[in-house]
């Protein structure tokens, strides 16, 4: 059996007390920085990477994966505890975890949260280790027509994300497709929307926005009205969940991470979506999708289980194909070069304990996670009964370090100020910061694959029907249409009705 | 009273030892700045020299990105920053080429540096997708030539290494291809990998492990002499395609006005960092080579940017694509 001698090996390096050790180190430090609003895996991983010249390769790419991994951990920790995510995937937990945090359920998020994870890197890991060659072979046949019919999909599937008004959360998806189109257009190399700012023409940056409509604009709201803050510190219950809870939380994680482990394979962006379509996956297969939104379990341990098996998946191209599907898989290539491995299609056969190593060291990485942070969780706890007039300052300091520390440029600052106003604006106004997210994210991906697709096919459209997959994805994306709409239809007709009747 | 006392004897200290800069240069730690993101191919560059560098300059040298623009974001911070030795650039051929790209720098090129020395040249390679029809480098050519119109050239985005290279091999065959722009040379390779255009030319630092790997075909690089990578690639010269040479130099620059002292020091740590075999061997792996000690000093630098802003004017304005 080749996959269990690899296995084997890999464990043998990974398990070794100098790879544990480094491994631990990069967890905590993830979990660490996680923690910290704004400051995100990338920032870090480039401060760290002069100290992991002097360790053995595998050992500092252990550690780096680590810092990656950990971070999602501990980014999905202030997302549910102050409504701030650090990153895309962890602004879906932030939508039902920060409302079962208000409801004194921070504890039972935050286990749900971090058992998801672990279910979900495990399941990943052994997907990794078993199938990443073939899985890669699948991923190339991805082109800008398919990318782009997958970024329509996941456009359609966030209108789900909202719980109230479906024409608001369109609204909403709209305006973050427009703020996506700030910065220099990649085929022309025009400044777009920039202002004449050129420090705004690599356009906005994702964690300024993110930290600005969720975190600051939560900030101001609680500011207005102390009482809500009092009833949700002084009500926090029970920190792991009951059986019963346990047994809620099975069907979204098994589907959180076959959706996250799909998704996180394809190096264009795919991992980007995987929260969010788990999201809307349960949110229609719930018997009670009223309470989405509302602080639904399932709301948080779908996306988080889908996001976990999407990091580890979107290690398959990068250690397949030596291509980083984003900024923290890129800096772990420098790494790599400067230790004089190049990354490429044949790391897996040249450097086979470095491979599986890395392979096996993720999911020791992630039983660690569990270990450390189910004790840890009363501890985060605690930090929402520190009075606001500390944690406040304090979350604002950290987040406007974070946002510098991205690409040091004070433009993102200004950034973060007005998007705060704009994201206390939208609450005012009952519309929900997650669509726009999504729709930012979403934005430039889309404009670039049609564009590509449109160049690529000598500006036939019909390429997007007459290419199997993206024919085969556009054909669910109008699944979803009618699934999402029916309900509306149906409400509408019968508002109608009962009116008339009257 | 007494830190007063002690600052004012500080102040003094430091008023007499200004004129013997050289003396004590480097005191504290100095910032390289890398005006593209963490982890790319110049990131690399920077880091490994950075690091040897450091050794022999027994200071730390901290590598700070800040990318943007093409990379005129933190040329232009270094402009403006003090020029006292303790912040410096590493900068690739964008240095020059953008001096034409972009029509409104914030800075001047040619009057807003001093120099410190080359670092290292990456030659680039002309290759296609795996299965791309033609056997070798003339036969590339026949094929282009005949099937311009319906051939694809992947690039990652305006001013990169491989839409500069990919306007040279244009111009040098006469036939206009479809050019299709990605962000980063990750989603162009991808796409490469997968069938999905047809040619790129790129740095040998993001293609030899793919060409080694037999992924993707490699027809030509762009050097005057084969490389001992690939003994068996003809050079484009060789095949009649003299206006095909091109290598992506990197460079480091200091701010107009630091002391030369300071200059002549970095330099020299320069020529001590790439003369290390670990560096070299880094290097190679690559497909590139550390830059010789002639190479690494102010002057080579001085001559190499004003050189290149000469060569690249034409090609760009030709062109017609400005990125701003």
């Amino acid at each position: 059996m080749d996959l269990l001698s690899n296995l084997a090996l890999g464990f043998s390096v990974a398990s070794s007390l100098a790879n544990m050790a480094f491994c631990l180190i990069g967890v905590i430090l993830g979990t660490l920085i996680g923690v910290l609003p704004g400051i995100g895996a990338t920032a870090t991983i480039a401060m760290l990477l002069p100290i992991t010249f002097q360790l053995e390769p595998v050992s500092s790419l252990i550690m780096l994966a680590g810092i990656y991994y950990g971070a999602q951990y501990g980014g999905s920790t202030t997302a549910i505890l102050i409504n701030m995510p650090g990153e895309s995937s962890s602004a879906v937990t932030a939508i039902d975890g920060y409302q079962m945090a208000r409801k004194g359920r921070a504890g039972t998020a935050l286990a749900t949260a971090a058992l998801g994870s672990f279910f979900a890197g495990t399941v990943a890991t052994f997907l990794v280790a078993i199938f990443a060659p073939p899985l890669t072979t699948i991923a190339l046949k991805f082109g800008a027509a398919e990318y782009f019919s997958l970024m329509v999909m996941g456009l359609v599937m966030s209108v789900a994300l909202a719980h109230g008004s479906v024409l608001k959360a369109l609204a909403m998806v709209v305006l973050g497709l427009l703020l996506g189109l700030v910065g220099t257009d990649i085929y022309t190399g025009t400044p777009r929307f920039t202002l004449g700012i050129t420090q705004y023409s690599d356009g906005l940056n994702f964690v300024a926005l993110a930290v600005g409509v969720f975190g600051i604009a939560e900030i101001l709201r609680n500011l207005e009205d102390e009482h809500d803050r009092e009833v949700m510190t002084k009500s926090i219950n029970r920190l792991l969940p009951t059986r019963d809870e346990l047994r809620q939380m099975v069907g979204p994680v098994l589907r959180g991470t076959a959706v996250g482990s799909v998704l996180g394979i394809l190096p264009g962006g795919g991992a980007i979506l995987a929260s969010f379509a788990s999201y809307t996956v349960e949110k229609k297969l719930s018997t009670n999708p009223g309470e989405f939104g509302k602080g639904a379990l399932a709301g948080v341990a779908g996306p988080e289980s889908a996001n976990n098996a999407g990091a580890q998946t979107s290690f398959i191209p990068l250690l397949t194909l030596g291509i980083p599907a984003n900024p923290v898989m890129a800096l772990m290539i420098g790494a790599m070069i400067i230790q004089g491995i190049v990354p490429g299609p044949n790391v897996v056969t040249e450097q086979p304990a470095l491979f599986w190593g890395i392979i096996a060291s993720m999911w020791i990485g992630n039983l660690m996670l569990v270990v450390l942070n189910l004790p840890l969780i009363g501890l985060w706890v605690k930090l929402l009964t520190v009075p606001y007039y500390v944690l406040f300052p304090i979350i604002m300091a950290m987040c406007s370090i974070g946002v510098y520390s991205v690409a040091s440029n004070t433009y993102d600052l200004f950034a973060v100020a007005f998007f705060g106003l704009l994201g206390y604006l939208m609450s005012k106004l009952r519309c929900e910061p997650a669509p726009l997210l999504l729709g930012f994210v979403l934005g430039p991906l889309l404009e670039e694959n049609l564009r590509r697709a449109m160049i690529l096919s000598r500006g036939d459209p019909t390429t997007f029907v007459t290419r199997p997959i993206s024919a085969i994805l556009l054909l669910l994306t109008l699944g979803v249409l009618v699934l999402v709409f029916t309900p509306q239809i149906r409400r509408r007709r019968d508002e109608v009705f009962t009116e008339s009747d009257a | 009273m007494a830190f007063k006392k002690l600052f004012g004897t500080f102040v003094a200290a430091a008023l007499v030892t200004a004129p013997a800069f050289a003396q004590g240069y480097p005191e504290r730690q100095i910032t390289m700045v890398v005006p593209f993101s963490a982890g790319g191919p110049t990131d690399t560059v920077a880091r490994l020299v950075a690091e040897k560098m450091s050794t022999d300059l027994g200071q730390q040298i901290v590598v700070e990105n800040v990318g943007g623009a093409g990379g005129t974001l933190g040329a232009g911070q270094v402009a403006k920053a003090e020029p006292d030795g303790y912040t410096v650039l590493l900068h690739h051929i964008g240095m020059a080429t953008s001096a034409t790209l972009y029509r409104n720098l914030a800075y001047d090129t040619l009057n807003a540096f001093e120099y410190v020395g080359l670092v290292t040249e990456v030659p680039m390679v002309v290759v296609a997708r795996k299965d791309f029809e033609p056997a070798d480098f003339a036969g590339f050519m026949e094929h282009v030539k005949a099937n311009g119109d319906k051939l694809t050239l992947a690039n990652a985005g305006i001013g990169a290494a491989s839409h500069l290279c990919g306007m040279l091999l244009m111009q040098a065959l006469g036939t206009p291809l479809v050019t299709v722009p990605y962000k980063g040379t990750g989603p162009a390779m991808t796409d490469l990998l997968g069938g999905q255009v047809d040619i790129m030319c790129d740095q040998t630092t993001n293609t030899t492990q793919q060409i080694q790997g037999g992924t993707i075909k490699a027809y030509a690089v762009t050097t005057p002499e084969r490389l001992t990578l690939f003994p068996d690639l003809p050079t484009a010269k060789e095949s009649g395609l003299d206006s095909l040479e091109f290598a992506i130099w990197h460079g480091i620059y200091s701010p107009k006005g630091t002391p030369a002292e300071a200059n002549e020091r970095l330099s020299k740590a320069l020529q001590s960092a790439l003369a290390d075999p670990g560096v070299a061997k880094a290097m190679a792996d690559l497909g590139t080579a550390p830059s010789s000690a002639e190479d690494a000093t102010p002057a080579a630098l001085k001559a190499k940017l004003e050189s290149e802003i000469t060569r690249w004017k034409p090609v760009i304005d030709a062109a017609g694509t400005y990125a701003d």
